[in-house]
């Protein structure tokens, strides 16, 4: 668990500092979040070294934003005069993002594999 | 006593307390709205106000539940690995379907709130509104959001989501498990897998999926999106 622990600072460092390359176009945490991800597929360490540590950390991920979330004490003004606008894009993205993801995965997953059974006919 | 609930002892106790309450009362409810994070939200705001505890204090006291977010989010490289899987011979289609998905949802966004005219910071804390909410507080944080009303809008979208989802879905005609799955995930995050869940196993695990790549497109594409449209 503490190897895993420090597999996952490690990777937490490391995307810090490739953020820090990159001008900070994305948050360190998620460089750390790829970085680990193609370690692992790339076989440069072994799941079974940060399996129980990561499990730990994403199992229970909720308690970790409460605290951001009790910002909203604070910011409930800023809720409450662009009620509007916060409806409009919640409602209006999320259908959008549901219909363009469902639509264009099952339009080309059936064009590809017709193609691809065309071939081995 | 004013110490005492000052102390970081005591504001640890106040969040693990409170979320711990959210938990049980889910398991009882099983009702979306009753989300531990929810609960724990108004439980926590009505304690501070009640007890007279000023939001710097908590700030202080609970920077080290905070912290584990930044590590949490890099465990999800791992959840990414275990279900990467889930898509060997499809991955085209899919992540193909994710990146429209992305760049329709961040492009909406911005332009919505350039048409209604709201604060930049608005928009910001609006732009990773499809991501599950560690990676959308980080990426808010980031680009000079509110992280607090980004985890709000990114749970009413998740909500929505799940709800409404499965009925868009069939109104579109789209059928495919694998289609719906990864609309459901990349949509609506969490709340959108727990749903999927329930309309089947493959609906779950490639939900599941999504979220992850919907996180780490989302995060490559803001920047970019951000440069081209300012």
């Amino acid at each position: 668990m503490i190897k895993g622990f420090c597999y996952i600072m490690l990777f937490y460092v490391l995307g810090e500092m490739v953020s820090l390359l990159i001008g900070k176009l994305i948050p360190g945490s998620v460089c750390g979040m790829i970085l680990l991800f193609l370690a692992l597929t790339l076989r440069w360490i072994r799941p079974r070294d940060v399996d129980k540590a990561a499990s730990a950390l994403t199992r229970n991920m909720a308690l970790f934003f409460v605290p951001a979330s009790i910002g909203l004490m604070h910011e409930y003004k800023i809720l409450m005069s662009n009620w509007v606008v916060l409806l409009t894009v919640s409602v209006v993205t999320t259908l959008l993002v549901i219909v363009v993801v469902g639509l264009t995965e099952e339009h080309l997953d059936r064009k590809l594999s017709r193609r691809k059974g065309g071939v081995e006919q | 006593m004013n110490t005492i609930f000052s102390s970081t002892p005591f504001i640890l106790l106040l969040v693990l307390g409170s979320y711990l309450a959210g938990c049980k009362l889910q398991q009882k409810k099983h009702i979306a709205i009753f989300h531990p994070l929810l609960v724990a939200m108004v439980l926590i705001i009505g304690l501070l106000t009640l007890l007279d505890i000023d939001y710097d204090t908590f700030c202080a006291g609970s920077s080290f539940i905070s912290f584990l977010l930044g590590p949490s989010v890099v465990a999800l490289g791992y959840a990414l690995y275990e279900q990467i899987e889930q898509i060997r011979g499809k991955e085209i289609p899919v992540l193909t379907a994710v990146f429209a998905g992305g760049i329709v949802g961040i492009v909406s966004v911005i332009a919505i709130c350039r048409i209604m005219g709201v604060d930049e910071a608005i928009t910001s804390s609006l732009q990773p509104k499809s991501v599950t909410i560690p990676i959308a507080i980080s990426l808010s944080e980031h680009s000079h959001g509110i992280p607090s009303l980004t985890a709000v809008i990114v749970f009413g979208c998740g909500l929505l989501g799940g709800i409404i989802g499965p009925a868009v879905l069939d109104r579109c005609h789209v059928n495919s498990r694998v289609a719906r799955g990864l609309a459901l995930g990349s949509a609506a995050h969490g709340l959108g897998t727990a749903r999927a869940i329930e309309l089947g196993a493959v609906e779950g695990a490639i939900s599941g999926l999504a979220i992850g790549l919907m996180g780490v497109i989302t995060s490559l594409l803001i920047p970019l999106c951000e440069s081209i449209m300012r």
